[in-house]
């Protein structure tokens, strides 16, 4: 015993007599309840998943270098939008900010270990199976799903693929896992605080995170009844979307909207608690507005509920319900408002450095404002039947998602990383995959608002001659884009494998508990809670 | 049940419970707005959808309201593969609310199978929708047409006298939907 090497030996037995570090080989990640195993898993696997569905984005860019058909014919071009759209949000973004949450919020209130361990390791390895059953569809007979990844019924039900069963059990799988994760936050966050940690002191990434672990667990149930009912139209002869049978395709499109825009939401909230944490230590201030941050995040969570129907506007809903979404929807842009300002206002006049998780989060704030605003634009009902359903509205939700989620997902891994690892990363490496990253973004879907403002429909193989130039442009940006990514891969490897030595306040005035722990973090921490002033 | 005695694992285990029945709950809401969508459309007229049932005329009771006339357009789609020839005898008529208006749509089934239709009427604008009463349609049931058979199936429409005065015009579109794997379907629901 003598020479296991974690923190926990022997060596401090009045700390710790009962504890083990981690077992050896493959069965420790299979058999782990450890919070830090299994966010490390969920991370790994949401980096694997975000590279998956960028290789298919790569395909779509590749199709689109040029009009007229060159690479792919047009149903495969389908699948790739529908499953680059379904991994991105269920296999990187989701899983990254609970791979997240596993590893930070134990360690940001002072909690031994999650809530229900036992439980975690269940809702981590449901990932793997059924991201497997999710892209092995792209292997059927028919092809994978090539409905876009809203799935509307008929296309889904009446018209979809064979393989449209597997995908329906893959989101399934998908939504119990984020269930299962989000009662394990909740219940975390609720009962495992340190004593002194009250609910006002907690960090903004914890309450982020509580917030939306009560999303999740109030619309991916919702997602779990509309494709369950999709299963019953395709299998049982109801006719829940089937209009010959007394049914309502257009329900369906309120049913998934009702899950989707809170979705977005959830895809956003962590976001912002991450943003919340690296901006005042490296503008050394403390956060400007944490009480205004919570309420304004709750607010955004509230008023997620009563928008969905703008997503909609050129369905034929009534000009009082076209009225109602569109001025509850600009609602949206106070709470949000009242966030970014904060950002602002904590950076104004701060003794600033511009280390690679603070590049991120500088990026995060401009670039989802941007994003924010072309969402505004979007929901001026009368205006969204000219945006609807063009690029704009793909330039849109792309930069309130990869500056907005993946930039924040990036800017943690960077701020964290020395905690995780005990290593600094090579900063030079890390500006250079910023610098990268946002010319590269930028380039891919800055030009997508022109080409959608003159018109250019989205999930399309193949376009107008005018619209060529500006594609290039963002082929070329996605492809920069994309191998980008394999340097961020190279950077964590890097770290992992050695680097400067992290001290235990790997940032110069970094405020939180997870800095009163050495760096890396002991496999087992907080065993007797901290005291929190 | 003193709370402080509550070791964290009772906490968490009522965590568990009380997020649970949320989710528990919430999947049973998403089947729930089934029905919710029903009864707002069906309040509103909002997805032009009539009532499913034939309309109780009373002929003594009802006033014809010559002050005005409204005109009643007629629409017929065949959805996607259906392939009857499906058309109105005539593309509008001239009512009073409260007036009976006559006509016919035509069916034939030129394929070689046995098959089974089912029309899906709607009404635009769908503020008219609660306004426009059906007496008699082959929309109530499924229709049924040998291979080769054709139908003349009467239609019987009634405005309401309520019909806002602004509304002069409405169009009643029939989409025929091929249910012949779902069966047949003999009474109005």
């Amino acid at each position: 015993m003598t020479a296991v090497t974690d923190t926990c030996s022997n060596e401090k037995p009045s700390e710790h007599h009962d504890h083990h570090g981690p077992a050896r080989g493959l069965m420790r990640w299979v058999l782990t309840t450890n919070h830090k195993d299994i966010g490390t898993l969920y991370l790994w696997f949401s980096f694997i998943m975000f590279l998956t569905g960028g290789a298919m984005a790569m395909v779509i860019r590749a199709e689109l270098f040029q009009p007229g058909m060159q690479i792919v014919d047009p149903g495969f071009f389908n699948q790739m939008t529908t499953m680059h759209g379904l991994i991105m949000v269920f296999g990187a973004v989701m899983p990254a900010f609970v791979g997240l949450a596993n590893w930070m919020i134990p360690l940001m209130i002072g909690a031994p270990d999650m809530a229900l361990p036992r439980m975690n390791n269940w809702s981590f390895w449901i990932l793997p199976f059924a991201a497997v059953m999710l892209i092995s569809t792209l292997f059927m007979e028919g092809g994978g799903p090539n409905f876009g990844w809203t799935f509307y019924a008929p296309l889904s039900t009446t018209y979809g693929p064979p393989s449209t069963t597997f995908f329906i059990f893959a989101i399934h799988m998908l939504g119990i896992s984020s269930i299962m994760g989000a009662i394990n936050i909740i219940a975390t966050i609720l009962n495992l605080r340190a004593p002194g940690m009250t609910m006002m002191k907690m960090p903004l990434f914890v309450w982020t995170w509580l917030i939306t672990a009560y999303l999740l667990i109030a619309v991916m149930p919702v997602l779990a009844g509309a494709v369950t009912m999709m299963l019953m139209d395709i299998h049982f002869g109801t006719s829940f979307f089937n209009a010959g049978g007394g049914g309502d395709p257009v329900l369906f499109q309120h049913i998934f909207w009702f899950f989707g825009h809170p979705e977005v939401y959830i895809m956003i909230l962590p976001s912002f608690g991450i943003v919340s944490a690296i901006l005042p230590t490296f503008a050394r201030k403390p956060l400007f507005g944490y009480t205004s941050m919570v309420y304004a995040t709750a607010s955004i969570a509230f008023l997620s509920f009563i928008v969905w129907a703008h997503h909609m506007f050129t369905v034929g809903i009534p000009l009082v319900g076209e009225l109602f979404f569109m001025y509850a929807t600009m609602l949206i842009a106070v709470p949000t408002g009242v966030k970014v300002f904060n950002w602002v206002t904590t950076m104004f006049r701060g003794a600033m450095t511009f280390e690679t998780p603070m590049l991120f989060s500088i990026a995060f704030v401009v670039l989802f404002t941007i994003g924010g605003f072309s969402g505004l634009m979007l929901s001026i009902a009368p205006a969204d039947f000219q945006y609807h359903d063009t690029y704009f509205v793909v330039a849109h939700f792309h930069y309130v998602l990869v500056p907005g989620a993946i930039f924040a997902i990036f800017a943690a891994v960077y701020y964290w990383l020395p905690k995780w690892t005990g290593h600094m990363y090579d900063e030079t490496l890390g500006k250079t995959h910023f610098w990268l990253s946002f010319i590269g973004m930028n380039l891919t879907f800055f030009p997508m608002h022109f080409i959608g403002l003159a018109g250019m429909p989205r999930r399309i193989p193949d376009y107008a001659l005018q619209f060529a130039d500006f594609n290039m442009i963002a082929s070329i940006g996605g492809f920069m884009f994309g191998t980008t990514q394999l340097l961020f891969l190279f950077i964590v490897v890097k770290c992992i494998k050695g680097g400067e030595k992290a001290k235990a306040e790997s940032w110069e005035g970094a405020e939180g508990l997870e800095w009163s722990l050495p760096s890396p973090a002991p496999y087992h921490t907080f065993t007797t809670p901290p005291d929190v002033k | 049940m003193n709370a402080d005695d509550d070791t964290p694992d009772d906490l968490s285990r009522r965590t568990v419970i009380k997020t649970g029945l949320v989710a528990g709950g919430m999947f049973g809401f998403g089947f729930a707005m089934v029905p919710l969508y029903d009864v707002f459309c069906k309040v509103t007229g909002l997805n032009g959808k009539t009532d499913p049932n034939p309309y109780r005329y009373n002929a003594e009771t009802a006033e014809v309201d010559t002050s005005r006339s409204v005109k009643v357009q007629f629409v017929a789609t065949n959805n996607a593969e259906m392939s009857w020839d499906f058309k109105p005898s005539v593309t509008e008529v001239v009512v009073h609310p409260g007036e009976v208006g006559e006509l016919e749509f035509f069916a034939r089934n030129p394929t070689g199978e046995r098959m089974i239709g089912q029309a899906i009427p709607s009404v635009s604008p769908f503020q008219a929708t609660n306004y426009l009463h059906k007496v008699e349609c082959f929309c109530f049931t499924t229709q049924t047409l040998e291979a080769g058979e054709e139908k003349i199936m009467p239609l019987r429409i009634i405005v309401d006298q309520a019909l806002p005065r602004h509304i002069t015009k409405l169009t009643l579109s029939y989409t025929l939907f091929d249910v012949t794997t779902m069966g047949e379907r003999t009474q109005p629901s």
